[in-house]
């Protein structure tokens, strides 16, 4: 099973590698994504005012977080630049303001179209030694201070949402949002890794020596709430973690629609 | 006062029976002062590089050690955390707490094990013992690689409720007037790992590295296995017989269990626990606990995953009479046209027994190797 995970894995891989020629100049310039949280018109403020989601229901965001990894850049020709896999690995905090801006060094310069990232921790690097995942992968790093990682069913958390409502359970009127599983390491799970693929619109990301360019993405929560997965009432599921999986694989779907592109500069 | 390494012997090729003897020859000492030879500063050479041998009749490990090559310093590092309750919120449980030495690491007479603030798992303590040629860990299979091993008990509020990055930094701001030992972290990450850097990579392969180096291999059964017919009597290899017939379809093989996932007909206790099916999530896993090794099983009392039977006795009574059926009862335990259980007479159980103590490693239980160096805690 696991061989045959790892085996599309890196046929995907291999696949994206070979995508597109390097621009025949070799300039390398930079780009900067910014991740900014939104909920349906406003900015996401942790412990904020309440808003309402699709089923009705009031609640308050107390905690965001979510991996982006495996970040491809793409061309109007259709060829693409894949961001090196060990470096393409990060962790969007909301009460982290510089997470929210993943920088991207060493670009080949020229003109992107659009965006794709994996939502996630691809089910590869789930595998790997404990010498593969360093940084923000580190299961005993900086990022234990909100454990976006399974240490007793081994796994990134993908994301993690959690907050306060009337619906919430009954003791302290919290829910949990926390998805992962990547496929399984033995044996078949829900796998809840998610491609997300961005375009510009009729925007352009010029890349050259001089300038970064800024593309700014709105995610937004209340298409975690509600999207072609579920309509999902926090009454219904004050909690949603390992042991639910048909349920996370709907949030997923969900979540996997949140972002769009607001500007680029 | 700091504690010094002293230089043990160094052996090359190493027959069988001394080839766990030779993991590690580290012997440790309590010193009021540094007595590294003249002219050498402390950390500045290279780690002693230790050969792993596993036993002639073993299969090939799972554990890659040439990924973490086991070192003289590295091991004696991880044999240090190992024991330290520092791992602990409460700086008092240790890994060696539950998982005590003369019970064949595990925690001899309780049936669940109480980690920090007394505050009670659901699951008995499982032994560390030949964990290299594990291929997944817990009752349940959580976790599939060694080094990741130690964030579970770490991270667990009933265990050592602690993070590893906190442990860390207590390890980083060692050595402490007021511990019971106050041992040198650094310094001891520096002569394992050439610098005094602790991250969650080195501490984890430390401690992978003095756990890899717990082979039991030298039992009385094994004396038997490599040619010694007189390690056994008549009547234990008479039950090492019915015990092939009768249990060795799950219990296989020279570490005596296929690691596989098998629901073993216990009644689901106050807990309900559901063991594998919680990894999973799949309905066809419900109930289902690892098969775990029966080397040193005549020291690992209590048993079964929440240590319920509190001797051979009953866990045999239990496989003949009280399988309880549901839908994922292992299908080695139906029997047509009767009840579920294994079929063994009293007589049978008496020399399965019998043939389960042979399976006991005395060395492996006394080698002061493995011992605690005088940081751990017992309760």
């Amino acid at each position: 099973m696991l061989a045959a995970v790892v085996g599309m894995l890196m046929l995907a891989s291999c696949e994206s590698e070979a995508q597109g020629p390097v621009p025949s100049t070799g300039d390398k310039g930079a780009l900067t994504i910014e991740f900014d949280n939104i909920v349906g018109d406003k900015n996401l403020v942790l412990g904020g005012g309440a808003s309402t989601n699709g089923a009705g229901e009031d609640f308050v965001i107390t905690k965001f977080n979510y991996y982006v990894s495996n970040i491809k850049l793409l061309r109007a020709d259709g060829t693409s630049y894949v961001v090196p896999q060990d470096s393409s690995y990060f962790l969007i905090m909301e009460n982290k303001k510089e997470s929210q801006f993943v920088r991207l060094k060493n670009i080949p310069a020229g003109t992107y179209t659009g965006l794709e990232f994996m939502l996630g921790v691809d089910s590869l690097r789930n595998t790997m030694p404990i010498e593969r995942r360093t940084g923000v992968l580190d299961p005993g790093g900086s990022m234990m201070e909100d454990g976006m990682y399974w240490a007793w069913n081994s796994g990134y958390i993908f994301l993690k949402m959690e907050g306060t409502s009337s619906k919430g359970n009954p003791v302290n009127s919290k829910f949990y949002y926390h998805i992962g599983l990547f496929g399984g390491y033995s044996t078949r799970t829900v796998n809840n890794t998610r491609i997300v693929k961005l375009g510009f619109g009729g925007l352009k990301a010029d890349v050259t020596t001089s300038k970064t360019p800024e593309v700014h993405l709105f995610a937004d929560v209340q298409k975690v709430f509600k999207g072609p997965g579920i309509n999902l009432s926090i009454g219904q599921y004050n909690s949603v973690m390992s042991q639910q999986p048909q349920v996370t694989a709907q949030i997923a779907d969900n979540y996997t629609q949140m972002f769009s592109v607001d500007h680029i500069h | 006062m700091q504690f010094t390494l002293k230089p043990g012997r160094v052996t090359g090729q190493v027959p069988f029976a001394c080839a766990i003897l030779a993991v590690m020859f580290a012997a440790v000492s309590v010193a009021c002062k540094k007595n590294d030879g003249p002219g050498v500063k402390p950390g500045d050479t290279a780690p002693t590089p230790i050969q792993w041998k596993k036993p002639a009749h073993f299969p090939d490990p799972v554990y890659d050690v040439g990924r973490n090559p086991l070192t003289r310093e590295g091991v004696e590092l991880g044999r240090f955390l190992f024991y330290d309750g520092i791992l602990s919120r409460t700086n008092q449980i240790g890994c060696g707490t539950c998982h005590q030495q003369e019970a064949a690491f595990t925690h001899h007479g309780h049936e669940l094990s109480h980690g920090v603030d007394d505050l009670l798992g659901t699951r008995n303590s499982p032994s560390i013992q030949n964990l290299a040629w594990n291929p997944s860990f817990f009752w349940d299979g959580g976790v599939h690689d060694l080094d990741l091993v130690p964030f579970n008990p770490i991270e667990n509020p009933v265990e050592m409720d602690e993070t590893v990055k906190n442990v860390i930094a207590k390890l980083q701001s060692t050595p402490l007037a007021t511990a019971k030992m106050p041992v040198d972290y650094p310094l001891m990450f520096k002569k394992a790992f050439g610098d005094e850097q602790i991250t969650s990579e080195r501490m984890m392969k430390a401690l992978s590295q003095f756990m890899v180096s717990l082979v039991s291999a030298e039992s009385r059964y094994d004396y038997y296995r490599m040619g010694d017919q007189s390690a056994l009597s008549v009547d234990e290899q008479r039950g090492m017989t019915i015990f092939r017939s009768k249990c060795g379809s799950c219990h296989a093989g020279e570490l005596f269990t296929d690691y596989s996932f098998r629901n073993n007909g216990l009644i689901p206790s106050g807990a309900n626990d559901q063991g594998r099916f919680g990894i999973t999530a799949n309905p066809a896993d419900r109930y289902k606990f690892k098969v775990p090794s029966l080397r040193n099983v005549g020291l690992t009392a209590p048993y079964m995953h929440d240590g319920r039977y509190h001797s051979l006795q009953e866990v045999l009574d239990h496989y003949s009479d009280s399988i309880h059926p549901s839908t994922t009862l292992d299908s080695a335990l139906i029997r047509p046209g009767q009840k579920p259980g294994i079929s063994l007479t009293a007589t049978e159980k008496q020399s399965i027994i019998a043939f389960l103590s042979t399976l006991s490693d005395e060395q492996f239980i006394r080698n002061k190797q493995f011992s605690d160096p005088g940081v751990g805690t017992n309760f």
